[in-house]
């Protein structure tokens, strides 16, 4: 199962590092990372595999929101099919 | 492989745009639970309800979370009480209202849909018992949801049943005087009603529907408005083909949001509703969608033509998004639940006499309207004749949801808070139809061909 990480907010040192230190901790792989910074606003969008996840969807959810709480920045974390089933046919 | 744009545009329709699944329905038979005694009838329909509906909010809050996109509503359809209750001794079914209020609490959801009757020919024990009972339902339970039909295009119009619905109507408000009658927003009355509705307060599951069935309704009329927004000066077919992708988009979120439910629930999927719903918030009403068109005021004239282009480009974007449409499908036009509406009656733009031109080329009808408290019933039944009319003789589905506030006069609003909204008091036609009223019978159904 794929799951698609957006993090929107103010650019600051940091971000990728505590995303993905706190993928790493539970087993997420990332597949892809695009990442953009447009008039000071930070815009990264990850693809992530979440098959070996060691933690349930909702505990990284509630995970990656604190971080980005933390961090001053929106992260969300959705499964992948909310964007194939809107946007493919 | 993903694309950056396309997962911005989601993320931005949720989150700017109010994009949400409006309600997951949980329809359930309650056919098994006749007895005749009201007390067993009343047990095994709160034992019932409890077992099918156990897991209804957990696995949508679940969903809500993995998907993150927000579900407004988990709620619950039920079979039409005077169908299940009648074969009970029992006299007074708000007792069934009461029963069906503690399930709802007991699971959790917020309405409980299906405290109904299907009267569009004529009455059984069970019907004017059931109907007899609805003030009483309505005004001491909380979640419960009560509807009649008492039209069809093949049978006609019941009209003893209209000028009953005048009177109840009015009884319902009095006895929730101190709310803003808010009984009243608890009721509709239908022509041609859907057997598979998802959203409240007309939602009942209907006797050719399975054991238990999941339906799911979506909105999002504040995409829409967005999407036409960009549309300056464009020709009325880039207008419908912009609003058919929107459409098709907004319903693709409910018809995977329903697969996920029904296979978590392992309940069958029954359909997706893909009316446009909105909600008082700012941004989310289909009003504005009329105004991106073109239309200084909502109401205006030119409101019907666009409010026909926007309900069929909706359907026609959103039958390819499922696999199951059904229910009311169609943009409402609830006054007191749309920004856009309120402003516009406020201004003057809008009046019941428009509604009742845009009811006949969208779903559903005059909906949340407040009137004066000093509303005759006869007035109200005339105004539940007209669009039952309507219904009747297009072949759709029309409804009332009217509130005569008590105490209030036109220009007044009375605010209700939450999904409900405020409702400004609009101007009632003065003149009487009380003879016309007070005949009583049927409407005989009309013809279906020579259509002129």
């Amino acid at each position: 199962m794929k799951a698609v990480i957006t993090v929107i907010g103010h650019d600051r040192i940091g971000i990728i590092a505590s995303v993905t230190g706190v993928l790493a901790k539970a087993n997420v792989n990332i597949l892809d990372i695009s990442q953009t910074i447009m008039q000071n606003i930070f815009s990264m969008i990850m693809l992530v595999d979440v098959s070996n996840m060691n933690c349930e969807f909702s505990e990284m959810s509630d995970l990656l929101k604190q971080t980005g709480e933390d961090l001053g920045v929106d992260i969300r974390f959705q499964r992948e099919e909310i964007f194939t089933s809107m946007h493919r046919i | 492989m993903f694309n950056v744009n396309e997962i911005l545009e989601t993320i931005n329709m949720i989150s700017e745009e109010n994009l949400d699944i409006r309600t997951i329905t949980m329809g359930i038979s309650l056919r098994d639970c006749a007895s005749d005694s009201g007390k067993t009838a009343g047990q095994k329909i709160y034992e019932k309800i409890v077992r099918c509906a156990q897991n209804l909010v957990r696995t949508g809050e679940d969903i809500e979370k993995d998907f993150g996109i927000p579900i407004i509503n988990k709620r619950i359809s039920v079979t039409p009480i005077a169908l299940v209750a009648e074969s009970s001794d029992e006299e007074n079914y708000a007792v069934f209202a009461r029963v069906l209020d503690k399930a709802a609490k007991a699971v959790g959801v917020n309405f409980i849909g299906g405290f109904s009757s299907l009267v569009h020919k004529g009455y059984t024990k069970g019907d004017k018992l059931l109907i007899k009972a609805i003030p009483e339902a309505l005004s001491e339970t909380e979640r419960v949801c009560a509807s009649v039909n008492l039209a069809t295009t093949k049978s006609g119009i019941n009209m003893d049943a209209v000028k009953e619905m005048g009177f109840i109507i009015k009884e319902c408000a009095e006895r929730t005087r101190n709310n803003g009658a808010v009984a009243c927003s608890k009721l509709v009355v239908f022509s041609n009603v859907p057997e598979d509705n998802p959203f409240m307060a007309g939602a009942f599951h209907g006797v050719g529907e399975p054991e238990c069935v999941i339906n799911v309704g979506v909105s999002g009329p504040g995409v829409v408005a967005h999407a036409l927004k960009d549309l300056n000066g464009a020709d009325f077919g880039t207008i419908a083909e912009t609003i058919k992708k929107t459409a098709f988009k907004i319903t693709r979120m409910g018809q995977l949001v329903a697969q996920e439910a029904s296979s978590r629930l392992k309940i069958p999927f029954g359909i997706v509703d893909l009316s446009l719903a909105p909600t008082p918030a700012v941004g989310d009403s289909v009003a504005r969608i009329l105004e991106a068109m073109g239309l200084e005021k909502c109401g205006a004239h030119g409101t019907t033509a666009a409010l026909a282009l926007l309900n069929d480009a909706v359907k026609k974007g959103g039958v390819m998004a499922s696999s199951y449409v059904g229910g009311l499908s169609g943009a409402f036009i609830p006054v007191s639940e749309d920004a856009g509406m309120i402003e516009a009656v406020m201004r003057g733009a809008l009046s019941i006499e428009k509604l009742e031109a845009m009811t006949c080329v969208c779903s559903v009808g005059l909906d949340m309207i407040a009137v004066p408290g000093d509303t005759p019933a006869s007035t109200i039944s005339a105004i539940i004749a007209d669009e039952a009319a309507i219904g009747m003789v297009n072949s759709k589905t029309t409804a009332v949801r009217i509130i005569p506030v008590p105490g209030m006069k036109e220009g007044d609003v009375v605010e209700y808070g939450g999904l409900f909204g405020r409702a400004p008091i609009m101007r009632v036609n003065p003149f009487s139809s009380e003879e016309f009223i007070n005949r009583g019978g049927r409407i005989p159904a009309p013809l279906q061909s020579l259509k002129n």
